[in-house]
């Protein structure tokens, strides 16, 4: 390894850090597939990589390495020794993660009534139904 | 499904277990992982499933889509309705404290409580959704 | 009692929420949804008078203090918000009794109502609310609510253009989470009070220059900026009447609040104006939404898309305010969200009373309704000289206050600027005049004035567009006072 690091300095830095480089690749694929997908249910996945993203930054970020869950002891006091992840970032997540189950679920009810009443979930089909409509 | 003997029992069996970890998730959710999120999830799973093996109108039979939609809108009452109590005993809003004479206790009603609500109400969601999404194909069809 | 009324303020709408879905009657839901505006509204006139007599209000709720537990912290600014949705709500729900029942089929009213309550809560909580991720619950909240109730519109465009705003709107939703997670990354905190006094000591680090501009695009998309703006014109279109009435006069306000907060308050105009140089992208922006939205305004053949695009346009002289990073400045933005909300509402609302008579807000269909259905034109001609800024109306008095801020930094040409796009305000609102009073209504149909129920509500609106046209001191008093909290002069 120590050749990869002299040749490649920021490697050691990517190593560390592993859990934001997944982080931003699953934020860009997600981001990506939303923008540049026509399909809807593809858009929705596409959200779903996206916020996912965002769940494992928050998870990623109150861990510690070698941190356990904070459960206290029996009188509400800190166990000695023990070693603390910070739980209120999975906390936050948690909400959050409810928050887009229910955007999810949401958006794919839109989707099909969209599709009942345009027979298709495809953008542009839908765009070109709609200036039809127009003209 | 209907001749899938395996399938069938199966589901009549794990049911009423996964009914029973889904409860155990919420009231043990104060002394482990879990809470009212993942309980109300867990309690929908079973009837999902249930679906699935035996169709939407069996289980619809037992667990009518008025009864789900109303306990999705009962839970948010509850949880509410526990934060006007602790109001009404001279706390804040959700102050959990006042809930009990000794504020320990108060908290782990409190929480109880609180859970409970949402236990219900994302029971209530989830399975309504399923039903929803589920009843809109065949409909048409 | 009293000290509850920070929590109550967004509780109450919230707990009628799930009752709405448990009466099942459209009417007894549409009491409900009635009962919740007006106590809404009442605790908002309350609480602004509280805050503007003895100082910002503070509630823990659950009793854990800040910065560990939730707090409700409210200053004349968030007072003033929570005012101006609560009255438009109140104005709305009324309006929308006869509206909706028209609109929305009969077994949808009760949830319509749940969705309408919830997202009032939703939009109350983020201005009440003194916690970041708190805010982002609340925005998900009204935002989700905002969906369902656009999807509610007959056309089955409304369903491709709330499909279009969820995506849009979660995307913007989920930036200002990544904002706030790398906030609490580099401070440790998420009460608002707390993070302004802990961002300053952290300014030189990249995460805090990286989470400002995923705060700012969130809500530049939130609220609509152009180029940013692409969901709305849509979503409000084909939304039913009172639908657009509600979001209109309240949705994007609210987004406005959110920069504010997030700008000012928390990481304040120092760091923004001096370190990440917000005016230099404010100010383009808010000038090209200015021109080219008030362009293709005057191009619309369908009022309530016109009048979207108007809404665009508007938001940009709000953000033209902010842009100027000074007293002044702020206080004609913080008077236009008021104003703004007051015009558009009124003039939405007046379009639903159309819609209600003759089933369509195309500008022909329009065609000599000013003998037909005189007090409802009268409503749009008062709300549309107000959003030109004809004066005697409020759209005079932020115009006044914005072109003021401009000449006070120099900036004539944004002056000018100003002046020029209102004559554009004034080519879009005639063309809808010249529909209505100059050219004959076509013989072969019965139309007669919209019903009591719909005009009250609607000249409501209109009479306080001229009330507080004519007497601004009120208004401009808490204004001047909430720009004063933002840029941090007095506490």
């Amino acid at each position: 390894m120590s050749w990869a690091q002299s040749a490649f300095p920021w490697i050691g830095h990517v190593v560390a850090n592993y859990n934001y480089w997944i982080v931003i690749v699953l934020m860009m694929t997600g981001f990506y597939v939303l923008i540049s997908r026509g399909n809807l249910i593809k858009k929705l996945v596409g959200l779903n990589v996206f916020q996912t993203s965002v769940f494992l930054m928050y998870i990623t970020m109150g861990k510690i390495t070698g941190g356990t869950a904070p459960i206290l002891g029996s009188h509400g006091e800190p166990v000695p020794g023990v070693l603390y992840s910070n739980p209120l970032p999975h906390v936050l997540i948690l909400t959050a993660i409810v928050v887009g189950v229910a955007t999810t679920s949401v958006g794919l009810a839109l989707a099909v009534r969209i599709k009942e009443a345009y027979g298709t979930v495809e953008e542009d089909e839908i765009n070109a139904l709609d200036a039809e409509a127009d003209s | 499904m209907r001749e899938e003997l395996v399938l069938r029992l199966a589901a009549k069996m794990m049911a009423p277990f996964i009914l029973v970890f889904g409860l155990y998730v919420h009231f043990h959710g104060d002394y482990s992982p879990g809470g009212g999120f993942q309980a109300g999830v867990i309690l929908a799973a079973a009837f999902v499933m249930l679906s699935l093996v035996f169709g939407l109108d069996a289980v619809q039979r037992a667990l009518p889509l008025w009864f789900v939609r109303s306990c999705a809108a009962l839970g948010v009452l509850v949880y509410a309705g526990v934060g006007f109590a602790a109001m009404a005993l001279g706390a804040n809003f959700l102050g959990y404290d006042a809930l009990a004479s000794d504020p320990e206790k108060g908290q782990h009603l409190g929480i109880l409580l609180v859970e409970a609500g949402v236990v219900i109400t994302v029971f209530g969601v989830m399975t309504t959704a399923f039903y929803v999404f589920a009843d809109r194909g065949r409909r048409k069809s | 009692m009293t000290q509850h009324l920070p929590v109550l303020q967004v509780v109450i709408p919230l707990v009628l929420a799930p009752l709405c879905v448990l009466v099942r009657h459209p009417r007894a839901a549409w009491a409900l949804a009635a009962l919740g505006s007006l106590c809404a509204f009442g605790i908002a006139l309350d609480i602004v008078s509280t805050v503007l007599a003895s100082g910002p209000l503070s509630y823990d709720v659950g009793d854990w203090a800040p910065p560990w537990g939730i707090e409700y912290r409210i200053d004349a600014v968030n007072a003033w918000i929570l005012v101006i949705v609560s009255l438009v709500s109140t104005a709305v729900v009324f309006f929308a009794r006869a509206s909706v029942e028209r609109e929305v089929e009969a077994s949808r009213v009760a949830l319509f109502y749940a969705a309408y309550l919830l997202c009032l809560s939703g939009l109350l909580g983020i201005a009440a609310t003194g916690d970041v991720f708190n805010v982002f619950v609340f925005l998900e909240i009204s935002s989700l609510s905002a969906y369902a109730l656009i999807a509610l519109g007959q056309d089955r465009r409304a369903l491709a253009a709330a499909f279009r705003y969820l995506i849009m709107g979660s995307v913007g939703a989920t930036f200002i989470v990544i904002g706030i997670g790398l906030m609490y990354a580099t401070t440790g905190t998420l009460n608002m009070a707390d993070l302004a006094d802990r961002l300053p000591g952290v300014w030189h680090v990249r995460t805090i220059k990286v989470a400002y501009g995923f705060l700012a695009v969130g809500c530049f998309l939130k609220l609509a900026l152009f180029p940013l703006h692409l969901w709305l014109p849509n979503a409000y279109t084909f939304a039913p009447s009172a639908v657009t009435a509600f979001m209109a006069a309240t949705a994007t306000k609210v987004a406005v609040y959110m920069l504010l907060r997030f700008f000012f308050t928390i990481f304040g105009a120092a760091f923004s104006f001096d370190v990440m140089n917000l005016d230099m992208v404010l100010m383009p922006l808010a000038v090209a939404a200015i021109f080219s939205m008030s362009f293709v305004a005057i191009l619309q053949t369908n009022v309530k898309r016109l009048l979207a695009y108007s809404s665009v346009a508007q938001i940009g002289y709000m953000i033209l305010g902010i842009s100027f990073a000074s007293v002044t400045g702020l206080t004609a933005a913080v008077l236009h969200l008021f104003n703004h909300a007051l015009m558009k509402g009124a003039l939405f609302m007046a379009l639903g009373c159309v819609a209600y008579r003759i089933g369509s807000v195309h500008i022909d269909a329009m065609a000599g309704l000013g003998k037909r259905m005189p007090a409802t034109m009268a409503a749009f001609v008062v709300g549309g000289l107000s959003l030109v800024g004809v004066p005697l109306t409020v759209g005079f008095v932020s115009k006044w206050y914005l072109i003021l801020a401009a000449l006070e930094r120099g900036w004539w040409p944004l002056a000018v600027i100003v002046l020029i796009t209102s004559v554009m305000a004034l080519a879009y609102v005639w063309r809808v005049i010249e529909a209505a009073y100059f050219r004959e209504f076509p013989g072969d149909r019965e139309t007669r004035e919209a019903p009591a129920a719909l005009l009250v509500p609607t000249w409501a609106l209109v009479v306080l567009n001229v009330y507080f046209g004519i007497d601004a001191t009120r208004t401009v008093g808490v204004a001047e006072r909430a720009a004063e909290i933002l840029m941090g002069a007095a506490p």
